[in-house]
C-alpha cells in the first residue's frame, strides 16, 4: 500500500539507506584502495583514504608470482561445475518434494537443512580421507563434487520453494496434453520456474566461488582456485597487506561484477513468492 | 468412439474413503455432469476418469479397454480446468500446438488445427499473444481450444466456468453445448451449479459424499427425485421439504412441493401464511413465505408480476398432482 512520504523524510531516508550501504561496501573499497597502495602506506598510521600515490605496482608483481589465470579458471570450472551439476540433481528432487510429497517430505527438506548447521570441519578428517582413497584430492572434479553436495541442501531448498508457486494444475494439463515426465519437466516447469532457477544459480555460483574452507583443506597447487590465491599472499614471510589487497581486489572483481549486472535478477528470485 | 465405464472404483485418502464402491457407464457421444455439493467427490471422480488420481480399487475402461494403470498422457483424453491452467510462457498459439506437438503431428497439420480451432472459437486475433494478456474468457477459450485440437475420445470439464462472471458463463454455456452438438464426443462436465446440469446435460450424475444419489436426464429428475437429497437438489429455486402432520396426511415422512407448483391467492388456499421476502423480477415473482405452521420458509415461484408485498397475509395452494412424497429412508413413494 502506497503512503505519503514528506520530501524531508524521503531525504532523511534516503541518507540512511545510503550510510548503511556504504558502511557495508566500506571493507571491500578499502581493499581496492589499499591495492593500489604502496606496502608503507598500506600500513601508515594515521591511515590515508585517497591522498596517496597511485601504483599499480602491486598488481604486476601479483601477476608476476602467481599464474592468476590458472586460479581463474579454476575458481570458474569448480563454481560453474558445482553449480550445474547441484541444479541437475536438485530439479528432479525439488520437483517430486513439491509435486508428489510423501508423508516424510517436510522432514527430508528439514534433515536436509540441518547438515547445513554442522561445523564443515567436522566432516573434514572423513572426507580427507575418502578424497585420498579415491584419488581426487586437489583435482577440480573432486571439489566440484564436494561444493555440490555442500551447496545441494540450499539449491533443492531454494527450487522446492519455486516450484510450490507453480499452480499444480499447469502440470495435471502438460501431463493431460500427452507429455511425459521429461517433458513435463523441460516444457512447463523450467521455463516457467526460470527466474527461480536462475536466482539459484547465481547465488550458488557467489556461494562456490567464496568458499575458502574446502578448497583451501583440499587443494594443493593444481585445483587450487582463487580463495588459495588469496590465501597464498598471507604468506609466512610476513602479511603485505598491499599485495594482499591485489590479490584478492583481483580475486572477487568478476564475482563483483557478475553480482552488481545480476542484482536485478537475485533481488527478485530471493523474495519470489513472498509477495502473492 | 469415447464409451467410459467405472467398475467399483474406490478412492480412499489415508483412512477416509471419499468415494465408496461406485459403478457408472457414460456411453459414447454423451454428455454426462456430475453435479453435488463441494466436497462430494465429484472433482475426485473426474480425476480418477483422467488418470491424475490413483483408483484404490476397481477399474477404469475406457472404449472397453482397461486403463486404471495408463498414465495420464495415454487415455486419450483431454480436461479443462477451472484454472484454465494454460502454460504462461508460450504464445497462445503454442499452448494450442502443445498436446500435438507431444502427440508428434506434423506442422502442417498442427497449423490446419489451430487455424480450425482459432476460427471457432474467435481466437484468430489472439494466436501471438501471451495467457497473461487475455481476459478470463478468451482464457478459457484457449483451454478449450487446446482440449479440441487434440480430437480426444472425451473431453473433461472441472467446473471449467466458475471463474466467469455471470453473463460470460451463460455464454460460454451454450459454446460448450454448440460444440458438443458439432463434435458428437463425449464429455464429462463436473460442476456445483444445477443450472448448469440441468441446460446442459444428456444424463446428470447427481452426488454426495462420494455416492451416487440419482442418474438421469435432467428431466427425470426434476420430476421423479429419487430421494429427498436429490429433491432439494435440483430445481432453482428449491423445492419445498415439508415433515410432521402435513406429511402424514399424505402418507408420507416427508412432502415436497416445488415454488413453481404453488399457486397464490389473496382470499383462499389450503395453506396460509405471511410473505416475508417478495422478490420482482419482472418475469416472475418470488415469496418468501413465513407462519405457515409448516416450515420455517415456503418459497412460491409465481410467474409474471404479482403485487403481494412484505408482511401481507397470503393463501397457498399447492397443485397436489405435483407433489412429492418420502418415505421414513427419504426414498421416493411412487
Amino acid at each position: 500500500m502506497a503512503r505519503a512520504v514528506t520530501q524531508r523524510r524521503k531525504i532523511i531516508n534516503t541518507a540512511v539507506a545510503w550510510s548503511i550501504g556504504l558502511l557495508i561496501f566500506f571493507p571491500i573499497l578499502w581493499t581496492i584502495l589499499t591495492s593500489f597502495k604502496t606496502e608503507a602506506q598500506a600500513i601508515s598510521d594515521p591511515p590515508v583514504f585517497l591522498a596517496f600515490d597511485w601504483t599499480l605496482e602491486n598488481y604486476s608483481v601479483v601477476m608476476e608470482r602467481s599464474n592468476y589465470m590458472r586460479f581463474l579458471w579454476n575458481s570458474v570450472i569448480i563454481a560453474g561445475g558445482s553449480t550445474i551439476l547441484g541444479i541437475i540433481v536438485a530439479v528432479p528432487a525439488a520437483w517430486s518434494m513439491a509435486f508428489v510429497p510423501s508423508a516424510r517430505t517436510k522432514d527430508i527438506l528439514l534433515w536436509m537443512l540441518s547438515t547445513k548447521m554442522l561445523p564443515a570441519v567436522g566432516v573434514l578428517y572423513p572426507i580427507y580421507l575418502i578424497f585420498i582413497k579415491l584419488g581426487i584430492l586437489d583435482t577440480r572434479t573432486g571439489l566440484v563434487i564436494v561444493l555440490m553436495l555442500m551447496n545441494l541442501p540450499i539449491i533443492v531448498w531454494m527450487l522446492y520453494t519455486y516450484f510450490r508457486e507453480i499452480p499444480g494444475e499447469i502440470l495435471e494439463a502438460a501431463r493431460m496434453d500427452g507429455a511425459s515426465l521429461k517433458e513435463e519437466i523441460l516444457y512447463v516447469l523450467t521455463p516457467m520456474a526460470v527466474p527461480g532457477i536462475a536466482s539459484t544459480l547465481l547465488l550458488n555460483f557467489i556461494l562456490a566461488w567464496n568458499e575458502a574452507f574446502w578448497t583451501l583443506n583440499l587443494t594443493a597447487a593444481k585445483a587450487a582456485p582463487l580463495t588459495a590465491f588469496i590465501a597464498s599472499y598471507s604468506s609466512p614471510e610476513g602479511l603485505f597487506y598491499a599485495k594482499l589487497s591485489a590479490a584478492s581486489t583481483m580475486a572477487i572483481a568478476p564475482i563483483l561484477v557478475l553480482g552488481w549486472f545480476s542484482q536485478k535478477q537475485l533481488v527478485s528470485g530471493l523474495t519470489f513468492g513472498a509477495v502473492k | 468412439m469415447g464409451q467410459i465405464k467405472l467398475n467399483q472404483v474406490t478412492k480412499s485418502f489415508g483412512d477416509v474413503e471419499v468415494i465408496p464402491p461406485l459403478d457408472l457407464t457414460i456411453e459414447d457421444g454423451e454428455f454426462a455432469v456430475f453435479v453435488g455439493p463441494s466436497g462430494c467427490g465429484k472433482s475426485t471422480l473426474l480425476r480418477m476418469i483422467a488418470g491424475l488420481e490413483d483408483l484404490t480399487s476397481g477399474s477404469v475402461e475406457i472404449d472397453g479397454t482397461d486403463a486404471t494403470t495408463t498414465p495420464p498422457a495415454k487415455r486419450g483424453l483431454a480436461m479443462v480446468f477451472q484454472s484454465y491452467a494454460l502454460y504462461p510462457h508460450m504464445s497462445v498459439r503454442k499452448n494450442i500446438a502443445f498436446p500435438m506437438r507431444m502427440a508428434g503431428v506434423d506442422q502442417a497439420e498442427q497449423d490446419r488445427r489451430i487455424k480450425a480451432a482459432a476460427e471457432a472459437l474467435n481466437l484468430t486475433d489472439y494466436l501471438d499473444r501471451r495467457p497473461g494478456q487475455l481476459s478470463g474468457g478468451q482464457r478459457q477459450r484457449v483451454a478449450i481450444g487446446r482440449a479440441i485440437v487434440r480430437e480426444p475420445s472425451a473431453f473433461l470439464f472441472d467446473e471449467p466456468l466458475s471463474n466467469l462472471d455471470a453473463a460470460l458463463r451463460v455464454g460460454m454455456r451454450l459454446e460448450i453445448c454448440e460444440m458438443h452438438d458439432r463434435l458428437k464426443t463425449t464429455m464429462i462436465y463436473v460442476t456445483h451449479d444445477q443450472v448448469e446440469a440441468m441446460t446442459m446435460a444428456d444424463k446428470i450424475v447427481v452426488l454426495q459424499a462420494g455416492v451416487i444419489e440419482q442418474v438421469g436426464s435432467p428431466l427425470e429428475l426434476y420430476h421423479k427425485p429419487r430421494n429427498v437429497f436429490v429433491a432439494g437438489f435440483i430445481g432453482s429455486p428449491k423445492m419445498n421439504l415439508i415433515s410432521g402432520a402435513e406429511a402424514e396426511k399424505h402418507g408420507a415422512r416427508t412432502i415436497g412441493i416445488r415454488p413453481e407448483h404453488i399457486d397464490v391467492t389473496g382470499d383462499s388456499g389450503l395453506w396460509q401464511g405471511v410473505v416475508g421476502v417478495a422478490e420482482h423480477l419482472g418475469s416472475d415473482t418470488f415469496f418468501h413465505i413465513h407462519n405457515t405452521g409448516l416450515a420455517e420458509t415456503i418459497t412460491v415461484r409465481a410467474p409474471g408480476e404479482v403485487s403481494f408485498d412484505n408482511g401481507d397475509v397470503i393463501h397457498l395452494s399447492p397443485r397436489l398432482d405435483q407433489l412429492h412424497r418420502f418415505d421414513a429412508q427419504g426414498l421416493r413413494i411412487e
